[in-house]
């Protein structure tokens, strides 16, 4: 680091303050007042930040066939997701998309940096807003920065409470959404009208509402810099090959102020005016000219402001802009490499797999469980029977007929009713008995199997094996 | 019973406990205080402390922790001292809300029962042969044959040796629904003694070919007739002249070729040789009568479509 950088740094970051009585080893922290920032890559994330927020906010409300669209009823076990039920049954599906997302998030990074974190992570999607109510209630950063500074006044204070009123009203309702999600929102709003919720839902919309005040209001950045996982072992899927925000530090270099008349080439300074708005409009408080941190959250709002820097002086832009290490040191970046075809390939399997998956899901199950306190009893003829629970689980909007078979061993199927009805979304507890004649068991334990179709619909079928037990005589 | 009953032979592991805990969370106190403390021979705050890993790519900072993280640690150790005041957990001490676990369930079966004791009084109220017409009332009652009935009885009702068959109409205490309901409440006891030493081999045999040409199957005529004089001796008052049972003792009919311990000629005769004792419990207590309403009328459907 240069003396001139570290001037540079020092002043656009305070030193930590050192505490009193033995704490010096934790700081105060010191708030980061995040410059507005206009240009391309703001103008990207306020996208992210409405379609995002608009989904969250929004697909709540909808409906489908005559129940929310999107609603995990966790009492009941069902979840609706558009046209679809799923049991927890179907939990194999929902683990199996968040591989496909995590390896999504590997894939993104390994070829763009932290894209995710940048635009879609919801602690930066949530901040975003946050900072936009801050300042169009407390102004812009300097004012900020002067208000703070300024002992407690009546002005201060209306200021502040009306900052905090609306985000605590906003923090409110996206609990409040959250829980929308497992209860119906629109009983959620007339409950919540009336004041009648229940006490989990209330404290569910208090807990996720104090968990996006504090989050997006009080922790910000400290959240990606000291709580995020994802922030620390990122750094496994980075190459050099992989975009990252980067100061051009040979164009930039040595920085300094100048007058924009003068020069650069006759006074030896590098682009870089040093006017430290990078820093200002970072919202983890770093300085990207002292090269990639863990702390960057690839924002790019100082690419933003850099160019409206550049401009303004009438130098080319992108003395900070997306580049890959392999770039910067002049050698050519390749977007194909094995990790990303190894991504790419693993990513296509799996989605088309979850895809093909789903599409072939039946909403049927078949479970047998055998009654396991006599391993077998003989009927007054001389045959051997066990008997078994059938659990049938229709997990079908609509109520079915079914028939039931055994196959792979020769007996008969004895049922209480012979019709099998189950209503939709219900589960039926079958008692079934299967008696065979001693003569023809090979072996102790025979497995066979047990098929139920549906009558409406062959394709609306399930085998499942269970286990015959009896004495073995024909040998 | 009281904790105490449960406890040491001494009071020194309860002290003993009693001192770990308490004395792990003053050093948690203590430790966070004195690691709070710059040492002497550390970097200065913000430089590099000279560990670097990596051919010198990473280099540890000497970088302060955020203050909220240090009342992270305060706030577990406030937790920590609120939570050993308000539960057991220091020693034989009860906790102020003297939570129990037996109290624990003992809640949440009241809730269970003011949930669905409603339920099944609303059920309780309507007898059994028209509620057995109640597909909800069924459902109902087959969960709870499934839960409490089919270790023994089997899951389709069909019985094993020793438990009776429940679904093929023959019933040893009577079928008629408040028979079964009262099976159930109060349990049965059938006993059967042992003739062996009474009627020797040979009395066995003959009472054995009896039995048999009573459900109609052949055997031996003389011994038949031999047998036949036994049983008008000793087995008569409770199995009824003609063999056919009697419900309130709860004597098998031995006609009618079902067998509760099995048919066959050796097991019969072991049955007369050493007697049988059948006990079905009593259910009464943790069941309650409008469960054993609702099972009842399972049971009873099970024969009575």
């Amino acid at each position: 680091m240069s003396s001139e950088q570290a001037t540079a740094a020092q002043a656009a970051t305070p030193p930590p303050q050192q505490g009193s009585g033995g704490d010096e080893v934790y700081a105060r922290h010191q708030k980061v007042y995040p410059r507005e920032v206009h240009g391309v890559f703001a103008n990207l994330r306020v996208l992210g930040v409405s379609v995002l927020l608009g989904l969250y906010y929004g697909v709540a409300w909808l409906s489908w066939e005559g129940h929310q669209a999107v609603l995990l009823d966790l009492p009941a076990r069902k979840f609706y997701i558009f046209g679809m039920t799923f049991w927890p049954q179907d939990f194999f599906f929902f683990a199996w998309l968040l591989i496909i997302s995590a390896l999504a998030l590997f894939y993104v990074t390994a070829l763009a940096g932290r894209l995710w974190c940048g635009y879609a992570c919801p602690q930066t999607v949530w901040t975003e807003i946050f900072l936009w109510i801050e300042r169009k209630v407390e102004g812009s950063r300097n004012q900020q920065i002067k208000r703070d500074s300024a002992n407690m006044s009546w002005a201060k204070f209306r200021v502040k409470a009306t900052k905090h009123f609306i985000w605590i009203t906003f923090s409110l309702f996206t609990g409040f959404t959250f829980v929308g999600y497992f209860t119906p929102i629109r009983e959620l709003a007339v409950s919540f009208v009336n004041w009648d919720l229940g006490p989990w839902e209330t404290f569910w919309i208090f807990f996720y509402g104090f968990a996006t005040y504090g989050n997006a209001g009080w922790m910000r950045e400290q959240v990606c810099i000291y709580m995020c996982p994802y922030a620390r072992f990122q750094a496994a899927m980075f190459d050099k090959d992989t975009l990252v925000i980067a100061y051009d530090e040979a164009r930039g270099e040595p920085r300094g102020s100048r007058k924009k008349a003068s020069d650069p080439r006759q006074t030896g300074l590098g682009d870089c005016v040093d006017c430290t708005l990078c820093v200002q409009v970072c919202p983890t408080g770093i300085d990207i000219r002292d090269g990639l941190q863990y702390q960057c959250i690839g924002c790019a709002a100082c690419i933003d402001v850099c160019d409206e820097v550049m401009d303004k002086m009438g130098y080319e832009k992108g003395l900070v802009r997306y580049s890959t290490e392999h770039a910067m040191a002049g050698v050519r970046t390749h977007i194909v490499r094995p990790r990303t075809i190894m991504y790419t390939i693993l990513l296509a399997a799996l989605t088309i797999g979850l895809i093909y998956a789903i599409s072939q899901r039946k909403p049927l199950e078949l479970d047998i469980i055998r009654d396991r306190n006599s391993l077998y009893r003989e009927t007054v003829d001389g045959l051997v029977e066990n008997v078994y629970i059938l659990k049938i689980v229709n997990m079908d909007e609509q109520a079915h007929r079914y028939s039931l078979e055994m196959s792979g061993l020769e007996g008969e199927l004895v049922l209480a009713d012979p019709v099998i009805e189950v209503s939709g979304g219900e589960v039926l507890t079958l008692p079934a008995s299967v008696r065979v004649d001693p003569v023809v068991l090979k072996r102790a334990a025979n497995e066979f199997e047990f098929t139920i179709t549906a009558h409406d619909d062959a394709e609306l079928t399930r085998t499942e094996t269970a286990r015959f037990l009896g004495p073995a005589m024909a040998r | 019973m009281t904790v105490n009953d449960f406890s040491f032979t001494s009071n020194f592991w309860n002290l003993w406990i009693i001192v770990l805990t308490v004395g792990n969370i003053l050093a948690c106190w203590w430790l966070v205080r004195w690691t709070g403390k710059p040492r002497a021979d550390e970097a200065a705050q913000g430089d590099v402390t000279g560990h670097s890993w990596d051919e010198g790519t990473l280099s540890e900072y000497n970088n302060p922790l955020p203050r909220w993280w240090l009342w992270l640690f305060y706030i577990t150790m406030v937790f920590g001292a609120i939570y050993l005041f308000l539960y057991p957990g220091l020693g034989t001490y009860a906790g102020y809300l003297k939570w129990t676990h037996q109290g624990e369930y003992a809640r949440d079966m009241e809730a269970a029962d003011q949930k669905y004791g409603p339920l099944f009084a609303k059920y309780a109220g309507t007898p059994i042969p028209q509620l057995a017409a109640d597909a909800d009332a069924l459902k109902i009652g087959q969960r709870l044959f499934v839960n409490y009935c089919a270790s023994c009885h089997g899951s389709d009702a069909g019985g094993s040796p020793g438990f009776p068959n429940l679904s093929d109409g023959d019933w040893l205490y009577g079928g008629e629904p408040e028979a079964v309901k009262l099976s159930i409440l109060d349990g049965r006891s059938g006993a059967m003694p042992a003739w062996g030493p009474v009627l020797n081999e040979q009395g066995v045999d003959e009472v054995t070919a009896y039995v048999l040409s009573l459900g109609g199957r052949d055997a031996d005529a003389g011994k038949v007739a031999a047998g036949q004089t036994h049983y008008a001796t000793y087995c008569a008052a409770c199995h009824g002249a003609d063999g056919t049972g009697n419900t309130a003792l709860g004597a098998p009919n031995l006609t009618d070729n079902i067998w509760l311990y099995g048919g066959s000629p050796g097991v019969i005769r072991q049955t007369i040789n050493d007697g049988r004792n059948g006990r079905m419990p009593a259910h009464r207590d943790f069941l309650g009568e409008d469960k054993a309403h609702v099972l009842a009328t399972y049971i009873y459907s099970l024969s009575n479509k």
